[in-house]
């Protein structure tokens, strides 16, 4: 599916290329596997710029791997994770955080999945009362309780 | 001569679209007697127009086939030395050749509609193909008039330019028909939703005349869903199945509601209640399907500006969602209150079950939609740029899916109208208990991580539950085994089908919380050398080049040793295009069906040394095996006579509950 929409940007837009596949190459590694692991979680954290929505660990773009060699200098030199995705983001924007930051443009993204969830609750609970408001079916008369009373006994 | 044939039989089977969307409904304005004639019309015109679209279809394939580059559309995406399956597939591998593809797929479900409706009541079935006839019209006109797949081109170009490499392949050459088949089967029950609207009934037959349809495009859209996200998994290359991708989610938001209203128009045919409601989720449904055609056609949503760079078709096709979906949605608040709502159920009960199916699924479909349009807004509104990744969805979906996950197990159980809770519970009591001890092993034994543990546990459940409900229904264990088995192949297929299809989720959702816990080992090797994965120890033995019909690359040999032996070669490649300047990867994945080994290679550097990316994926195939099985439940329950068209009725089998054990 992503491949699609590439392809149709590709008619639109000849200039975006498609990243080559992702493979993070193990020179880039860091040395201690603890701290590799480190900079493999934020770099999952962390948008490829030039590419559809891709995380700079799944991207073998040109900009992803400074990105990369970026996000491990860090934290070698002892950031934490809060610190390196901050010092990214302080020079490319919040639009390289795939997890949005909690702010004032982003406070309705956030609460969104509580707000629908209880407008839906909301519906649902005046639903059901109204349906007790519907008057519950005639009780049977002596005629159809005698029919009934001849079918079970049957 | 022939793409002009397939342009004339597009532009006739326009104005016949144009005449099923007037004259049945005038006929069915009139009644049925005076208007009989008018609504004649009807079948005539929506068989017409299937043909003549058919034939526009044939046309442009065979133009593809036999690569007819004076066609602008076959130059722009096909290559002569192409195999000749993906000529064929590559029909519809592009913008033009798709919206054709989406056209044939509409105009054959309104020539179904058409030709297998005949127990339909007239005025409804006339409305319906108008209806149909008025979105194929839409469509018609777009692809007419800002996408024709059958311009000329001159001078004649001496080769095509290829089609995008990464789409030649088999998993993604079937993707879009099913997925198509999914989106459009979803307008028959918008088509329905509508003509009842103007009938102003809806009612137990309706409920009964629109579940087919829905069943065959979720069974559709499953399994077109499930193709994208394997392909994604084998050729993507880094063993990832589904990525949070506004396309894939375009894909997943009519799913979601699908699913709901498969499940509403249960009650609705049984319980003749949620009318209303189910009324909405068909509209809405099918207003998702075309809005992933907008965001997919339109590039609106990688930015504004690829938006503005073609502004004719986004524009245009915007016009036909605004059309469409508000004037449904009018003509819904206009009418519906006339719907009379009927059939009082408690909140414990299989309706209430099903309600609460509907408000986690419907939500979950917000949430997916507020995330991936987001971006957009905050764009538009604030002049923000944000991201909104995978991160943000598996945080915003998961609260909701683990409650739908857990009350799916126990909906089934209970009766209509009015349930015992805890006598379900109790039925289930066996499940829970081994779902229980499970966990406390597995996360004392296998794996501490808790998120993987809890979609194991939940994955368990529901398989056992459905076990347990198939288990009650045959009354195994308490009567001799033959007769349990008489029983089982007495059960009404609706009922076999959704046990099956609910036990698939459970299957499925095995295979997702599988990839939580995958290990995975990239490293640079030379010939010789050995590394291992998971359980398994691998021997790289080497590169070679190999060439295809229009790329050539470059193979690894990756031996899998089992106690020094050898026992299987695996042999990922690279491989380049050069008509299209693209390299892709191809991942070897040998599957034992419980898990897979999945191999990539990378480059090789000055030294000889060449990346290699190895994924251990435990369960990984149960995904798409899930994935296959639920649109096979799916399946199973469209072949219940009740439901089959034109089937005789039987005397329905209420859906017979055993009293809970003890």
């Amino acid at each position: 599916m992503r491949a699609l929409l590439l392809a149709l940007l590709l008619a639109a837009a000849p200039a975006l290329a498609i990243p080559a596949k992702a493979i993070v190459d193990p020179r880039e590694m860091l040395p201690d596997p603890a701290q590799e692991e480190r900079a493999r979680a934020i770099g999952k954290e962390l948008r490829c710029l030039v590419c559809q929505n891709q995380s700079i660990d799944d991207s073998n773009a040109g900009l992803a791997r400074d990105l990369r060699r970026i996000v491990r200098e860090r934290v070698a030199a002892g950031d934490s994770n809060e610190q390196v995705i901050a010092f990214v983001t302080d020079r490319y924007g919040d639009y390289v955080r795939l997890t949005p930051p909690l702010n004032a443009v982003t406070v309705a993204l956030w609460a969104s999945p509580a707000i629908v969830l209880a407008f839906g609750a909301l519906a649902v609970l005046a639903f059901y009362r109204r349906r007790r408001a519907i008057a519950p079916p005639p009780p049977l008369t002596e005629e159809e309780r005698a029919r009934l009373a001849r079918l079970s006994a049957e | 001569m022939i793409p002009e044939l397939g342009h004339f039989a597009l532009v006739l089977a326009l104005l016949l679209a144009a005449a099923q969307s007037i004259l049945p409904l005038v006929g069915a304005a009139r009644g049925e007697t005076r208007g009989a004639l008018l609504m004649a019309t009807g079948p005539t015109t929506a068989v017409a127009h299937a043909l003549f679209v058919s034939l526009s279809f044939g046309c442009l394939m065979w133009s593809f086939a036999v690569s007819d580059f004076s066609v602008e559309n076959v130059a722009q995406n096909s290559h002569s030395l192409k195999p000749m399956l993906y000529k064929i597939t590559g029909t519809w591998g592009n913008h033009e050749g798709s919206m054709l593809l989406w056209l044939l797929i509409l105009a054959l479900s309104s020539g179904a509609v058409a030709v297998f409706g005949q127990n339909l009541p007239a005025t409804l079935k006339a409305r319906v193909l108008a209806v149909l006839g008025m979105v194929a019209t839409g469509f018609l006109l777009f692809t007419l008039v800002t996408s024709n797949p059958f311009n000329r081109v001159w001078p004649l170009p001496e080769d095509g330019q290829d089609l995008n490499p990464l789409l030649q392949d088999p998993g993604l050459a079937f993707h879009p028909p099913f997925l198509y088949l999914g989106y459009v089967g979803t307008a028959v029950a918008f088509a329905f939703a509508c003509a009842a609207l103007i009938e102003g009934r809806v009612d137990a037959a309706w409920g009964r005349w629109v579940r087919p349809w829905t069943l065959a495009a979720w069974c559709a859209l499953t399994l077109g869903i499930g193709l994208g996200s394997w392909w994604a998994y084998y050729e993507l290359g880094w063993g990832g199945f589904w990525f949070w991708d506004p396309v894939e989610n375009a894909s997943l938001m009519p799913w979601l509601l699908a699913t709901a209203l498969l499940h509403s128009a249960i009650v609705v045919e049984k319980r003749e209640a949620l009318k209303v409601w189910t009324i909405l989720l068909a509209i809405l449904t099918f207003s998702l399907s075309l809005l992933g055609t907008f965001l997919v056609r339109s590039g609106v949503l990688n930015s504004v500006h690829a938006f503005a760079n073609d502004p004719e078709r986004g524009v245009f096709i915007l016009i036909l969602l605004a059309i469409t979906v508000g004037g449904s949605l009018l003509l819904f608040a206009w009418r519906a209150p006339s719907l009379e709502p009927k059939g009082i159920f408690a909140p414990i009960s299989r309706e209430g079950s099903l309600v609460l199916n509907n408000l986690l699924l419907a939500t979950s479909c917000a949430v997916v939609f507020v995330g991936t349009l987001y971006p957009l807004f905050a764009d538009l509104a604030f002049g923000a740029r944000i991201t909104v990744g995978p991160p943000f969805f598996n945080a915003a979906v998961f609260p909701v899916f683990v409650p739908l996950m857990v009350a799916m197990a126990v909906g089934p159980l209970l009766p209509w109208k009015r349930a015992d809770l805890w006598a379900a519970l109790a039925r289930l009591r066996l499940a829970a208990a081994i779902v229980l001890v499970f966990a406390v092993l597995y996360i004392a034994a296998v794996d501490r991580r808790l998120l993987p543990a809890l979609g194991f546990a939940l994955a368990l459940w529901i398989v056992l539950a459905a076990a347990t409900d198939l288990a009650d229904r045959i009354r195994l264990g308490r009567i001799p085994f033959a007769e349990s088995l008489a029983r089982a192949r007495g059960l009404p297929r609706g009922i076999v089908g959704g046990i099956i299809a609910h036990a698939a989720v459970g299957i499925c959702l095995a295979g997702i919380a599988g990839k939580g816990i995958a290990p995975e080992r990239i490293t640079l090797m030379r010939p010789g050398e050995t590394t291992t994965v998971g359980p398994h120890t691998l021997r790289f033995d080497g590169l070679r080049d190999i060439s295809g019909p229009n790329w050539r690359g470059t193979a690894g040999t990756l031996t899998l040793l089992r106690d020094g032996r050898e026992v299987a070669t695996l042999s990922p490649q690279r491989r380049f295009y050069p008509v299209q300047r693209m390299s892709t990867t191809e991942a070897a994945i040998r599957t034992s069906g419980v898990a897979d080994l999945y191999a990539v290679i990378g480059e090789t550097s000055e030294e000889g040394q060449t990346v290699v990316r190895l994924h251990w994926n435990p369960l990984a195939p149960w995904i798409w095996v899930g994935t296959v099985l639920m649109a096979v439940g799916g399946l199973v329950s469209l072949s219940d006579r009740r439901l089959r068209v034109g089937a005789p009725a039987r005397r329905r089998r209420e859906a017979a509950v055993p009293a809970p054990a003890e």
